[in-house]
């Protein structure tokens, strides 16, 4: 029925309020948890799983009708759009924790270090702090865990680098095997980017054990733990996401859902892979190298 | 237009609980935001009688200073999250697609859901001026260190945060992607109406500022549950730091609150001029113009923090610079009431209320915005006059106007037009007696925040005092006019307003249940504006 003329409006559906349940419960559980109250597990957990629960109903739901064959050319567009600006808050999102790095290096240090208005700072609270990057010694240097190193930028960070890139290369391969209606080399490249993808994430795994354990670095050090714990953790997070969703999309695969006009969930995906990608590159640079 | 028979036939207006609460169509769900809205402004505002009760008398009264706070601090979060924020997106998902030729919002589940997670999220709020501690008290802005004193309350106000920033994207991108896909056949950008366009411009605002502010928050939670120091000088962060994250979002949030205030005038003002819109263009270029604006102004709200004399400069001649495409908004509303056939219906009257009163508090956030005189006004009641102005009689009086223009569109009767044109007398005079001589408090040096003050300020107090009470008790009219127009009156005509011009008054009042199933032809007459 998805002639161009006639508006495709969907019915009605659970989803909405279900889910709008389901983040309640989430946060109500992470509230009472930071509280220390009881029971919050409990809570937490059935909000994670009425989260989780949402997901997979709501977007069988979707897939459903998509291949029923429901929706038109208009409805893609406008999930092509919906997609489009969701990255874009998300790249917002990590503006902020951004920001805050550079404010921390170009601003909060030097100034806490004596320099420009600073110099009464400096002088009555911690005369003997010297501002450097990476913070290895905080102004006050008795509440902090002072860390002993920080990860280099040449090491694993520079390995993972490679690995995020390649998958972006793979997951395009993937993109023009689906466009020639090539699904075994789709599956194959698609399998690879998935496998790349929790690769990274388990060497950024490593990564943080040997941090926390050997160089004492952690989310308590100071400015310079905050910014690199929250950045990094917050885009390992985004990764592990996007390989979830890659994971979906190639089972997706596995069971032909995608022809080589009609893929939208690909590439949306595809879009966040290349998104989690280029804000990987920000952090390599800003956090690891410079 | 295609034969083939197509599927809508099930999509019958559903009955019962299941309409509101599984509901896909973008009039159900812009009347949910706007009697939601219309419940917060009361909460909000019973909130605000409070303060000003105990404000009417030096000393202190009925409350004690903790809970004082709390109410300073959840007025303004519920009236902006929860009254301002929702009436708007309210209105946008009503009238945006009457006004395009769409059939719906482009993505009507998401919209559901944007609804929907609004009374979780002031359910998570609320709930937190029962808590051990008592609710937030530190002020909206929550600014740390103080915020951080937060006792229970504190994990569910950054929550509450989270979740409205959830709703609010979600309607955003709901209402980009419906302009800029759903518009009917010959609805090019340049013919939409002002208000659409005020409204996509806002929305590019929330998109792009409400991630920010949900970082910030985040920021903050684990500066207090996981050893971060982003906001702690002793670990080499700055408690400054949080302020400017928070005003880079605070900025472009009190513009999410206006340009659709500016939307609804740019609307109304020609419909009651007779004349169409003067310099259409300008308009929409003035408007784009504040929103870019917006992200490089947000340091005049801390002026007074310490930060270098190059940083206050910028700050200053950035925030000057809005003035300018804001006075071609005002020169605009106003030539184009010059020389019109003009008549003074309810929402005329709001209209050109909102025009004077809302440059009142323009020209007196033109004096925040000097660096050097801010430093007499900030955390002054000068302050809460300045916003008020621009947020009150501003955008809430644009809204009230908005309701009175569409209430006959909504619900096919006219409403009580002597009724209305009262409510509109009792609200500008007591918004003004309210709010006038709180700038002279403000400039004599009394301070924000505190529940008690010095006797010299005891007879503006009690006069701003009985000005907030008489506001207050003035919208239960305009909660009996709504009311009442609902259930009856005079039948309104498509076109109910004469000079009224556009889309939505094409389609009969009240607007059926689906409009515009299959593109509308527009003729010339239809895109004028």
């Amino acid at each position: 029925m998805a002639t161009k003329d006639i508006y495709y409006i969907p019915e009605g559906s659970k989803w909405p309020i279900f889910g709008s349940f389901a983040l309640f419960s989430l946060f109500i559980g992470g509230a009472l948890l930071l509280n220390g109250s009881a029971n919050a597990n409990t809570v937490l957990y059935i909000g994670i799983a009425l989260v989780a629960y949402m997901f997979v109903g709501w977007f069988n739901e979707v897939i459903g009708e998509s291949r029923s064959g429901k929706y038109n050319q208009q409805v893609d567009v406008s999930f092509r759009m919906g997609m489009g600006w969701f990255i874009f808050s998300e790249v917002m999102f990590f503006a902020a924790f951004f920001g805050a790095l550079y404010y921390a290096r170009m601003f909060s240090i030097p100034w806490l270090g004596g320099l420009g208005s600073g110099t009464a700072t400096h002088e009555f609270l911690w005369s003997t702090f010297e501002a450097t990057w990476p913070l290895s010694v905080t102004p006050d240097p008795t509440n902090f865990d002072q860390p002993k190193d920080v990860i280099p930028a040449f090491g694993v960070p520079a390995i993972n680098t490679l690995i995020l890139l390649t998958s972006g290369v793979t997951v395009t391969i993937a993109h023009w095997a689906l466009k020639a209606n090539k699904r075994a080399t789709l599956i194959l490249w698609l399998a690879a980017t998935v496998i790349l993808g929790f690769v990274f994430v388990f060497f950024q795994a490593e990564e943080y054990a040997h941090a926390y354990s050997d160089l004492n670095l952690k989310l308590s050090s100071g400015i310079y733990g905050s910014t690199f714990y929250m950045l990094t953790g917050f885009h390992g997070f985004h990764v592990t996401m996007g390989a979830v969703m890659l994971l979906v999309i190639l089972l997706r695969s596995f069971k032909g859902h995608f022809s080589k006009k009609d893929h939208f969930a690909f590439e949306a995906v595809a879009w966040y892979w290349h998104f989690v990608d280029v804000v990987w590159l920000g952090l390599f640079i800003f956090v690891y190298w410079v | 237009m295609s034969t083939v028979a197509h599927e809508h036939d099930h999509h019958h207006a559903p009955s019962g609980l299941k309409r509101w609460i599984f509901s896909t169509n973008h009039k159900d769900i812009g009347t949910l935001y706007l009697i939601f809205s219309l419940m917060m402004f009361f909460i909000g505002g019973a909130m605000a009688m409070i303060i000003r009760a105990e404000l009417f008398q030096p000393g202190l009264q009925f409350v004690d200073p903790q809970f004082y706070n709390s109410m300073v601090t959840v007025h303004a979060l519920i009236m902006i999250f929860g009254a301002v924020m929702p009436a708007g997106v309210g209105l946008a998902n009503w009238m945006i697609p009457l006004m395009i030729g769409a059939p719906d919002m482009a993505l009507p589940r998401m919209n559901n859901m944007s609804f929907w997670i609004l009374p979780f999220g002031f359910a998570l709020l609320i709930s937190t001026l029962f808590m051990n501690g008592g609710g937030p008290a530190g002020g909206w802005t929550m600014y740390p260190p103080l915020v951080l004193q937060l006792g229970d309350a504190f994990p569910f106000l950054i929550f509450t945060v989270h979740i409205l920033g959830v709703s609010s994207i979600m309607g955003a991108i709901n209402i980009i992607a419906t302009v800029f896909n759903m518009r009917a056949p010959g609805m090019t950008l340049m013919k939409m109406p002002l208000f659409v366009w005020t409204w996509v411009i806002t929305a590019f605002l929330l998109i792009a500022s409400l991630p920010v502010f949900a970082g910030a928050v985040t920021m903050l939670l684990t500066d207090k549950y996981f050893g971060t120091s982003f906001f702690s000088a002793a670990g080499g962060g700055d408690p400054v730091l949080f302020q400017h994250i928070f005003w880079f979002f605070g900025h472009p949030e009190v513009y999410i609150l206006a340009l659709p205030a500016f939307g609804i005038i740019s609307t109304i003002i020609p419909t009651f001029s007779r004349k169409p819109l003067f310099g259409y263009a300008s308009m929409v270029y003035a408007t784009a113009s504040i929103a870019i604006l917006s992200f490089f102004v947000w340091a005049h709200h801390m002026f007074t923090v310490g930060m270098p004399i190059k940083g206050e400069l910028f700050f200053m001649y950035a925030t000057m610079l809005i003035s300018v495409p804001t006075g071609v908004k005002v020169f605009n509303w106003i030539a184009t009431m010059w020389k019109g056939a003009m008549t003074f219906e309810t929402p005329m009257l709001f209209s050109i209320a909102f025009v004077i009163l809302f440059t009142i508090g323009g020209f007196s956030g033109l004096m925040l915005g000097i660096t050097p005189v801010d430093f007499q006004y900030h955390d002054t009641y000068f302050v809460v006059a300045h916003f008020h102005y621009v947020l009150l009689t501003g955008a809430i009086f644009a809204l009230m106007a908005a309701v009175y223009y569409w209430l006959p569109k909504w619900t096919g009767y006219m409403y009580d037009e002597k009724l209305g044109k009262i409510h509109f007398w009792l609200s500008t005079i007591a918004a003004n007696v309210l709010f006038f001589p709180q700038h002279f408090l403000g400039l004599a040096g009394m301070p924000r925040r505190i529940p008690d003050y010095n006797i010299q300020f005891a007879d503006f107090n009690m006069i701003s005092s009985i000005g907030g009470f008489a506001y207050g008790l003035s919208q239960l009219l305009f909660v009996y006019i709504v009311i009442k127009c609902a259930l009856g009156g005079k039948k309104a005509k498509s076109q109910a307003w004469e000079g009224a011009k556009g889309l939505e008054w094409t389609v009969p009042s009240p607007a059926p249940f689906h409009t515009f199933e299959t593109p509308p032809k527009l003729t010339k007459a239809m895109l004028e504006h």
